[in-house]
């Protein structure tokens, strides 16, 4: 066996083999007709003790624990007393407890401060699960997120409003460096995505159209597809995940360290000091990118076009005759539009993130999933609407 | 500044008349009735989670109380209008826990923005006073510096001077001590002190720093966890020797009663 002295000199015995039978936690139990008595002996170790339930008698007017020749004891041993205390108030008879001083004083402690008397939530996960996918509460959640999106729209026009009559306080400083965010950072991944995009096109255009023998078409195919839908959406995608993320992952920070309480509390609107010029930055930036974007998209088409026996003269000759102004226009309209959904889903989600740092990641996170609802939506409006007005 | 504002006469600064706070339906404080003198330090006490940093949240507007009002010069904060409370916040300074400068600008640029905002110096003018409400916290020289590239004490401090760069007539300040070394900490409290005493200032403060609060605190109020509700208030040392609640008597002994007994 051996022994070790703890700082305060009590003898701690290690469990090796049989004499950890001797040492084992036992309770010695004497029932009398009104007082039951309690013998706690042994090592009280967490995992290695009798519950105090095992002992729990109701009917008792008096219980009694003397705890004091108890070998080596943890909080275990306080535990026993704390349940010895928590079932002798509630069935309402006196508990005497002859306690190590240690564990006395723990328990003290334990009972200094009373428990809260009302427990936060007490319905059960699966309640909780079918609560969530109730209809009636996916409905009011659906109504108060579109009352909370319109309000943040409005109070945003209000704030541009507001800027475009001069009242606002626009740093440029400001707007350049989102701006530089949004834009320049974000070409090299722009580029390769749209090069591929427009390879992609190219591709899947080619293999259909070569079996009518109209393969030149992929030039046409390429380019209306990049100009009206995958330049813009493609982009739209990128910035959502970059600079979507990223205002929501700043605003929510700003929010954590109280940074826009100090602002507001300068009397300076957030909407108009944080939010106005990330969403000008964004705005600005976007639709630059789709040009770019639309470029390499149809350079990509061209690439694969050339593979196919396509001269490069033809398919640029082919691509410019359906390089019509509306598909520009409806492109970059479409860009704008998405550059203007990126950014306030991200500002939204930043200023709604709350002050702890589990906020600011979930903050994140809604920023880019509801910047890509947002989008689909949009883009799927926008080309309905085309149709309609023969676009 | 000059004594341009004109300062009411009545002594009753800030008046909170039966404060409900809650978030959602969880009540976090109820029926809370205080005054704040005029150049008052006032300090709001309790517990670790008895809602003392959500009641100054909701004195500052920040957040809307579930009832009740607060008062300030006798104006109902919370039925005022967008445009007079802009104008009432004009008079505060407030430095929160975190410090609350804005990241993204420097020390100067930070100062600065009240300047920008609301009065009509020229850039060298409000280089100066910068440099001057820096030098009043122990950070001369530290202009050029961003939030990120200086120790958390300091940002407190610098968020100070941000805070009195309008001379304002109403200190807020969550926790100004702490994480401060005992020096810095004292000295913080000196600078308050004579803050309020030599711009006129009534300060709130929510903090348990014992050494603060009976060195500088005029009036207190106890917020107690139990009963979530403002127990007494009173001078500190009135508190701590007359308070009819033992709460508030350990609070202010550093528990010394309760200690003594356990140690007999």
């Amino acid at each position: 066996m051996t022994l070790w002295l703890r700082p305060r000199g009590r003898v701690y015995l290690a469990r090796n083999g049989a004499n950890d039978m001797l040492n084992r936690a036992a309770v010695g139990q004497l029932i009398g007709s009104d007082r039951t008595e309690l013998t706690l002996t042994g090592l009280w170790e967490i995992g290695q003790v009798p519950a105090f339930s095992e002992f729990a008698a109701s009917e008792t007017a008096l219980l009694s624990i003397d705890a004091n020749d108890v070998i080596d004891w943890d909080s275990s041993l306080v535990n026993f007393a704390l349940q010895a205390h928590l079932h002798a108030v509630t069935h309402g008879y006196t508990l005497e407890l002859a306690l190590p001083n240690g564990a006395q004083a723990l328990l003290t402690l334990a009972l200094s401060v009373p428990a809260q008397a009302q427990v936060p939530n007490t319905t059960s996960k699966w309640t909780q699960f079918k609560h969530a996918l109730s209809p009636i509460r996916l409905s009011e959640q659906l109504g108060d997120e579109v009352q909370s999106l319109l309000e943040f729209i409005g109070s945003f026009i209000a704030a541009t409003a507001q800027a475009i009559a001069g009242k606002a306080r626009l740093r440029s400083v400001d707007i350049m460096r989102f701006c530089y965010q949004a834009g320049p950072n974000a070409l090299p991944i722009i580029g390769l995505t749209s090069l591929l995009v427009g390879m992609i096109l190219g591709y899947l255009g080619a293999v259909q159209l070569q079996e009518f023998g109209a393969g030149i078409y992929v030039a046409n195919l390429v380019t209306v597809g990049m100009l009206r839908e995958m330049g813009p959406l493609m982009t739209a995608v990128i910035m959502a995940g970059r600079t979507g993320a990223a205002y929501a992952a700043q605003l929510g920070t700003m929010q954590v360290n109280e940074e826009v309480d100090a602002i507001e509390i300068l009397g300076i609107s957030p909407m108009q000091f944080l939010v106005l010029p990330r969403v000008i930055g964004i705005v600005i930036m976007l639709p630059l990118l789709v040009v770019y974007a639309n470029v390499l998209g149809i350079f990509g088409g061209a690439m694969v076009a050339t593979g196919l026996g396509i001269t490069p003269l033809q398919y640029i000759t082919q691509a410019s005759s359906s390089l019509a102004l509306d598909h520009i226009g409806v492109g970059l309209f479409k860009g704008l539009i998405f550059a203007v959904l990126i950014g306030i889903a991200g500002c939204r989600a930043g200023m709604r993130s709350g002050r702890n740092s589990e906020g600011v990641g979930r903050a994140t996170t809604n920023a880019v999933v509801t910047g890509l609802v947002y989008l689909i939506v949009a883009d799927a409006g926008i080309n309905i609407i085309c149709q309609i007005l023969d676009i | 500044m000059s004594e341009t504002v004109s300062t009411p006469k009545s002594t009753v600064a800030i008046e909170a008349r039966d404060l409900t706070l809650a978030y959602g339906d969880r009540v976090i404080l109820s029926d809370l009735n205080f005054t704040v003198n005029r150049g008052d330090i006032f300090v709001i006490m309790g517990g670790s989670g008895c809602g003392k940093s959500t009641l100054l949240r909701n004195m500052l507007g920040l957040e809307n109380p579930a009832q009740g009002c607060v008062h300030y010069d006798g104006e109902n904060w919370q039925e005022a209008s967008t445009e007079n409370q802009r104008r009432i916040r004009l008079n505060w300074g407030v430095t929160f826990q975190q410090g609350g400068l804005i990241s993204a600008m420097t020390l100067e640029q930070n100062l600065s923005l009240p300047l920008e905002l609301y009065t009509a110096l020229s850039a060298a003018e409000r280089a100066e006073m910068v440099a001057l409400k820096l030098a009043l916290v122990g950070l001369a020289g530290f202009e050029r510096y961003y939030p990120s590239e200086i120790s958390g004490g300091m940002r407190k401090r610098a968020a100070l001077a941000r805070a009195i760069m309008l001379d304002p007539r109403f200190l807020f300040f969550d926790e100004p001590s702490a994480g401060l070394d005992p020096l810095s900490s004292r000295r913080l409290d000196a600078l308050i002190a004579s803050l309020a005493e030599n711009l006129g200032a009534t300060v709130v403060m929510v903090t348990h720093e014992l050494d603060s609060i009976f060195a500088i605190a005029t009036k207190a109020i106890y917020l107690d966890n139990v009963s979530r509700t403002l127990i007494d208030s009173g001078s500190p040392a009135e508190l701590r020797d007359h308070s009819e609640h033992a709460v508030i008597r350990q609070f202010l002994t550093r528990g010394a009663t309760a200690k003594t007994k356990r140690e007999q």
